[in-house]
């Protein structure tokens, strides 16, 4: 007798690991060839993708629907210029810190809004955000309401700096884009990679059962609630993650800015949704699609934001799983396969 | 050995009581049908023994153990498993992925290790053309079915089965008690609430009568049958 077999992988998806593979060295490769304007392109949308699977681990995976990830993007920010200007630790290490600073406020985030279910979670969390910011701007310390900058000696001395510099041969400026750029292209490659290796074990496996059936889960020994944490947790520290880079580019930080509803949460959303909540994919569809129409728009004001809210609902309405939803369903391919297939032993009999 | 007794459990929803004091025994490698008019609080019933719900007063013990506080969760993990009356099936995972939940969790094992467990359970219970099938494309008896593998997926020492010939056609019946039975046969303790009593009555060996929350009989299935307490108020027939 044959014995059984787990595959979860397709022709599409070994092609489509190669084309990845090539991929990456192409991006590993572009401060080489490509110019400034361009790496502060991709360094924005590498973070936005980064925000972007985070809050699609949340909701499309743990049900979580937070419109509050501005609280760990604000959060971490912080967190890594208190460390350069109060700690006079340098910018590249204190990334880290501010994974840690978002991780730490998330826990007493997630208990009190672990109390409250659906749109009440949803509102929760943006009320406890908002809560950060107002703590932060009283942070007098820190530029209080008005905000603050890095100091220039802590980014002009920024680890790898002088590196990229000579290697590059280019001004001290260009060469911190390009090390922002570089590790927003680490900090992307770690989320998917994680994100994907974590759906492939038996806890993704929990996820998708808490997420089509929460109550059935736990009758077969799944722990929804230890799940929960464990994805909520883990949003937080990525998401701040993310923060701390994007504010260590910025070099320039205040609270409105740092815990904003629209940039940090409403945008994210919206990269999901129309790209396809639930997937790997999505995100990473969406944020492309969310750049073009940001390039495309940008001189038309409102009409930007009316044009987003316009087309976010007209996708909902025609493709309820986002646009690689559709793509997805039209085809049958999926990139990163999870799907985890039975063969061999009797079912081979069976398909003769 | 008993494998699960209950105390004097209640379970009240506001003023309407829908478990009222309920005390019985169920031994080891039994199989108890509980038969009773809807709305008698047998769903309720077994909410109470799988921990989906918390009783008001008295104790639960399974093998010994007091379990009246424990989560379903943990619950499972102790050896009760269960189907739903309506079918919940994990519905964009497939049918081998919705047994691998249950057994990766359920047993706190690998996926490797469980493979090969989960395909022998859906050859048992006759999915296995259907392993990788969404399980939202099933069909009604599919679904039952699938209630039935994902419970057997956790190991279960005592499983739970709530209406599980309900809706079905004389034919499909009849195979689902033939599973059952079989199951049965390997010693696994069953506990079954059921409509469709010559289903019933063709596996359990006792038979216990559910009447407003109250245990109004329990005992051998003829004599329960026979009894004026159940033609009364399960048949209907004024005596």
């Amino acid at each position: 007798m044959t014995t059984y077999a787990v595959h979860t992988r397709t022709r599409a998806s070994n092609a489509a690991a190669i084309l990845l593979i090539g991929l990456v060295a192409v991006l590993v490769a572009l401060p080489f060839f490509a110019g400034r304007s361009t790496i502060q392109d991709m360094f924005f949308i590498l973070t936005m993708l980064v925000l972007a699977q985070f809050w699609n681990l949340l909701a499309g995976y743990g049900g979580l629907v937070s419109i509050g990830q501005q609280a760990f993007v604000g959060m971490g920010a912080y967190a890594l210029f208190a460390a350069v200007i109060l700690g006079g630790l340098d910018p590249v290490p204190s990334i880290l810190l501010a994974g840690v600073a978002a991780l730490i406020i998330s826990i007493p985030t997630a208990f009190f809004a672990f109390r409250l279910q659906g749109a009440y979670f949803a509102i929760g969390t943006w009320v406890i955000a908002e809560v950060f910011r107002l703590f932060v701007a009283q942070w007098k310390t820190l530029g209080g309401g008005t905000g603050t900058s890095l100091p220039r000696s802590a980014t002009k001395d920024m680890w790898f700096v002088d590196a990229i510099t000579v290697l590059l041969d280019v001004k001290s400026s260009a060469a911190r884009d390009i090390l922002a750029y570089w590790l927003a292209l680490a900090l992307a490659l770690v989320t998917i990679g994680g994100i994907y290796w974590l759906l492939r074990t038996r806890r993704g496996l929990a996820l998708a059962a808490i997420r089509d059936n929460t109550e059935a889960a736990k009758s077969v020994g799944v722990d929804a609630g230890r799940m929960k944490w464990l994805v909520f947790l883990t949003s937080g520290f990525g998401t701040g993650l993310a923060g701390g880079l994007i504010y260590m580019q910025k070099a320039r930080i205040s609270p409105d800015a740092a815990f904003s509803v629209t940039d940090w949460t409403a945008y994210v959303i919206f990269i999901v949704v129309i790209g396809g909540i639930g997937t790997i994919e999505g995100p990473i569809l969406g944020v492309l699609i969310f750049f073009a129409l940001q390039s495309l728009l940008a001189d038309f004001g409102s009409w930007y934001l009316m044009t987003l809210g316009g087309l976010a609902i007209v996708i909902m309405l025609i493709a309820p799983r986002g646009l690689w939803g559709l793509i997805s369903e039209r085809t049958g391919i999926h990139l990163f396969p999870i799907r985890r297939r039975l063969t061999g032993g009797k079912l081979d009999q069976l398909e003769d | 050995m008993t494998m699960l007794a209950l105390n004097n459990v209640s379970k009240s929803f506001g003023a309407l009581t829908v478990t009222d004091d309920a005390s019985f025994d169920v031994p080891e490698g039994q199989a108890l049908g509980i038969i009773g008019p809807n709305g008698a609080g047998k769903s309720t019933l077994f909410n109470l023994i799988t921990g989906n719900l918390r009783s008001d007063s008295g104790s639960i013990c399974f093998q010994g153990r007091d379990v009246t506080r424990v989560s379903a969760m943990q619950r499972c993990l102790t050896g009760i498993g269960r189907s739903f009356q309506i079918p919940q099936p994990f519905e964009k995972l497939t049918v081998f992925e919705n047994l691998l939940v249950a057994a990766t969790h359920g047993r706190n094992q690998s996926e490797p290790e469980v493979r090969d467990a989960c395909a022998d359970v859906l050859e048992r219970t006759g999915m296995l053309r259907r392993a990788n099938t969404p399980a939202g494309q099933l069909s009604l008896l599919e679904r039952k079915r699938l209630e039935l593998a994902r419970a057997m997926a956790t190991a279960p020492k005592l499983l739970l089965l709530d209406e599980i010939a309900g809706g079905l056609t004389e034919g499909e019946c009849q195979s689902l008690i033939a599973t059952i039975r079989d199951i049965h046969t390997q010693g696994v303790t069953i506990i079954w609430i059921e409509h469709v009593l010559h289903a019933l009555t063709s596996v359990v060996e006792r038979l216990l009568v559910l009447d407003f929350g109250k245990v109004i009989g329990i005992g051998a299935p003829d004599e329960i049958m026979a009894s004026r307490a159940v033609q009364e108020i399960y048949l209907g027939i004024d005596v």
